[in-house]
């Protein structure tokens, strides 16, 4: 045959394409399953939960179940609701992703480029702290939150929060940061700058990607740590974790699992707005150094 | 004492001394490379004149004052950096300035340095973009411009060349060595391209090992190098070092190679210094320069000793300009250099010119020349 093939192959790879796409979507949606359920019974009344079918949708479609969860629900001995655990939570996770985070780069700015003698047995501990079980420092740490006087408040919970976050942070910040040329360092050197304009001028600026990295993990974990907030946080100054488990575990008479769903989706949506919003620096950040920008 | 003095200087790492007793005085105006294979210590030398690297032993001066333990910034030096080190983040015009504005220096003044930095280099219409958009040669202007416009002591440029491709190298040596005439600045220069040493000093030190094996102006390291290994590393093709003999016949000193076929060759020595009288019936070995064997007709007319000498060729290589010629010499690969159009054919027998002008001895222990 002399007539050319256009049958490259690249068009022949569009059906296996279309095949993995399909596979792929049917893995997305099996995975997004639990949170569709969540969602579609926290919009309903709670008679058409205990009437059995779960995944139905709402015949009824109601927020009220929101409402309860957020202002009026029983948490512990008091009907306030999660807002005022919430907004413990957002108290604690702030300036605690803030300080980790800075510590964090100056740490990593100072191992990789103002190198002293020790400083690797110092990142090497530093590293160690990431690998040390929360609870084994938990005695020790409530003597030391109960010295400082902050014990049970959400001050205590951020210093917690923020110790615990520096090996991660200052291993991520560390690792970018060794690959970040250290020419650059020496010239603002002959330039003039000092060590805090050289960090703020030179190296902040190209921090983006790690610098997103490091708010997602470490807004992740502290939002989502349950063990400190409900041995070092009581009552009131409660985090969203230790709230929604009481929200389930103390309702009085009838189980109002809308209302539970209701409050596991707001204990939630901050991490998955953090991730929406800067999840893709996040694989961009873990993938530096590799490749350079 | 010079404007940028080096005395005695050694640097050690722990109980390694990388370099050691280096002594060099710089005058106003000169363009000293540094030069040398990876490893010899010239890019911590230049290190330790910046600032970057600390000094073990001896001192530095620069303009009479000692700058040892001075901070980089305080030693009105600028740097050139391989890899330029232009700030990602910011403009070119930023990246000029930045200098200027952590030294204090006000807005109107800085804007006005950086204007004729601009023009200087031609570099006006890429002021407001940031280095990721600039091409090689570009930001090797702008690294030159971030330099210029501190009006430094001493410029110190640190294989700034290296990056680039074969021929915009050549550009920028060129370029480079223009404004060292424009500005007459001082300037300290490491790269391990002899060429770039030749073409652009005013001087060289060629380092090997921690040591500078010798420092001179460019004729005198190329034509009269102190040992072995500035005679080999400087040269392009690379000096034919032969194992020979110095002897005394009708009296005149002869050099005695052999030729391909083992048999003897004379080159007569005329003008000798006195030393060599000490070498008369000894091994010694012949150092001279592809340029200084050719075809009769291509041979240095200003030239007073050239020798006759018949070999066979081994191999040509015709390079456009040149044709190398590769014979064996006392047996050795030995590369002439005739002109494009010499008629020499592989296998056959030559009459090669050799000017033993420019034939240089070495102990072959010492490695030394024999001056």
């Amino acid at each position: 045959m002399a007539v050319a093939s256009t049958d490259t192959a690249i068009r022949s790879s569009n059906w296996s394409r279309m095949l993995i796409y399909l596979v792929l979507l049917l893995f997305a949606l099996f995975y997004l399953l639990p949170f569709g359920i969540m969602l579609v019974n926290s919009l309903k009344p709670l008679e058409e939960i205990t009437g059995g079918n779960m995944v139905a949708l709402p015949r009824t479609w109601t927020i009220e179940p929101w409402l309860s969860a957020w202002s009026t629900a029983q948490i512990g001995v008091e009907p306030t609701g999660l807002r005022p655990y919430f907004i413990n939570s957002i108290m604690m996770a702030v300036p605690a992703v803030l300080l980790s985070t800075i510590v964090g780069a100056l740490n990593g700015y100072v191992l990789t480029k103002w190198q002293f003698r020790g400083s690797t047995i110092v990142f090497g501990l530093l590293l160690f702290s990431c690998f040390i079980p929360f609870q084994i420092v938990l005695i020790p740490m409530a003597r030391i939150l109960g010295l400082l006087q902050i014990a049970g408040t959400t001050p205590g919970l951020v210093l917690v929060h923020f110790v615990y976050g520096i090996g991660f942070t200052t291993l991520y910040f560390r690792n970018y940061y060794a690959a970040f040329p250290t020419e650059l360092v020496r010239a603002a050197q002959i330039d003039g700058a000092g060590f805090f304009q050289i960090f703020r001028r030179i190296l902040l600026p190209s921090s983006g990607p790690i610098i997103a990295v490091s708010f997602i993990w470490q807004f992740t974990n502290i939002w989502n740590d349950f063990l400190f907030g409900a041995s070092f946080a009581s009552g009131g100054s409660a985090p969203m974790t230790v709230a929604l488990n009481n929200l389930v575990n103390s309702s009085t008479g009838v189980r109002e699992y809308n209302v539970h769903f209701a409050g596991a989706i707001m204990a939630a949506g901050p991490t998955l707005l953090v991730y929406i919003v800067a999840g893709r620096y996040f694989v961009r950040g873990l993938m530096a150094g590799s490749v350079k920008g | 004492m010079g404007f940028l003095d080096i005395r005695n200087v050694t640097k050690s790492y722990g109980s390694v001394e990388v370099l050691h007793q280096v002594d060099i005085e710089v005058q106003e105006g000169e363009f000293l490379v540094l030069v040398g294979p990876s490893g010899c210590g010239k890019s911590t030398l230049l290190n330790m004149i910046a600032g970057l690297e600390g000094i073990t032993g001896g001192e530095i001066a620069i303009r009479d004052k000692v700058v040892n333990g001075v901070h980089p910034s305080k030693r009105n030096i600028a740097m050139v950096f391989q890899s330029y080190a232009l700030y990602p983040n910011m403009t070119v015009a930023q990246n000029i300035t930045f200098g200027l504005e952590m030294h204090g220096i006000p807005k109107p003044d800085r804007e006005k340095a950086m204007a004729s930095v601009a023009g200087l280099l031609q570099i006006g219409d890429l002021l407001g973009r940031k280095p990721g958009q600039l091409s090689g040669g570009q930001r090797q202007r702008v690294a030159m411009g971030r330099a210029l416009v501190r009006d430094p002591d001493v410029f110190l440029f640190d294989e700034p060349l290296s990056n680039l491709d074969a021929k915009l190298r050549v550009d920028m040596r060129t370029e480079i060595k223009k404004l060292h005439q424009k500005l007459g600045t001082t300037i300290v220069y490491v790269t391990h391209d002899q060429i770039e040493a030749m073409t652009l000093s005013t001087r060289i030190a060629v380092m090997y090992d921690g040591y500078v094996q010798q420092l001179g102006t460019p004729k005198d390291i190329y034509d009269s190098p102190a040992n072995l290994f500035v005679a080999t590393f400087m040269g392009s093709p690379a000096m034919n070092v032969l194992p020979s003999k110095l002897v005394e016949r009708d009296g005149a000193l002869h050099v005695l190679v052999s030729d391909s076929d083992g048999r003897e060759l004379a080159l007569r020595v005329e003008n000798a210094p006195a030393s060599y009288a000490a070498y008369k019936d000894r091994e010694v070995l012949l150092g001279i320069r592809p340029e200084a064997i050719t075809d009769p007709d291509g041979a240095d007319r200003n030239a007073r000793n050239v020798r006759p000498m018949t070999n066979t060729v081994g191999v040509t290589e015709p390079a456009g300009a040149d044709t190398f010629v590769t014979m064996a010499l006392s047996g050795k690969d030995c590369i002439a250099r005739m002109r494009a159009d010499a008629e020499v054919h592989p296998g056959q027998p030559f009459d090669f010119a050799v000017n033993m002008d420019k034939a240089v001895l070495f102990d072959p222990k010492t490695e030394d020349r024999i001056a």
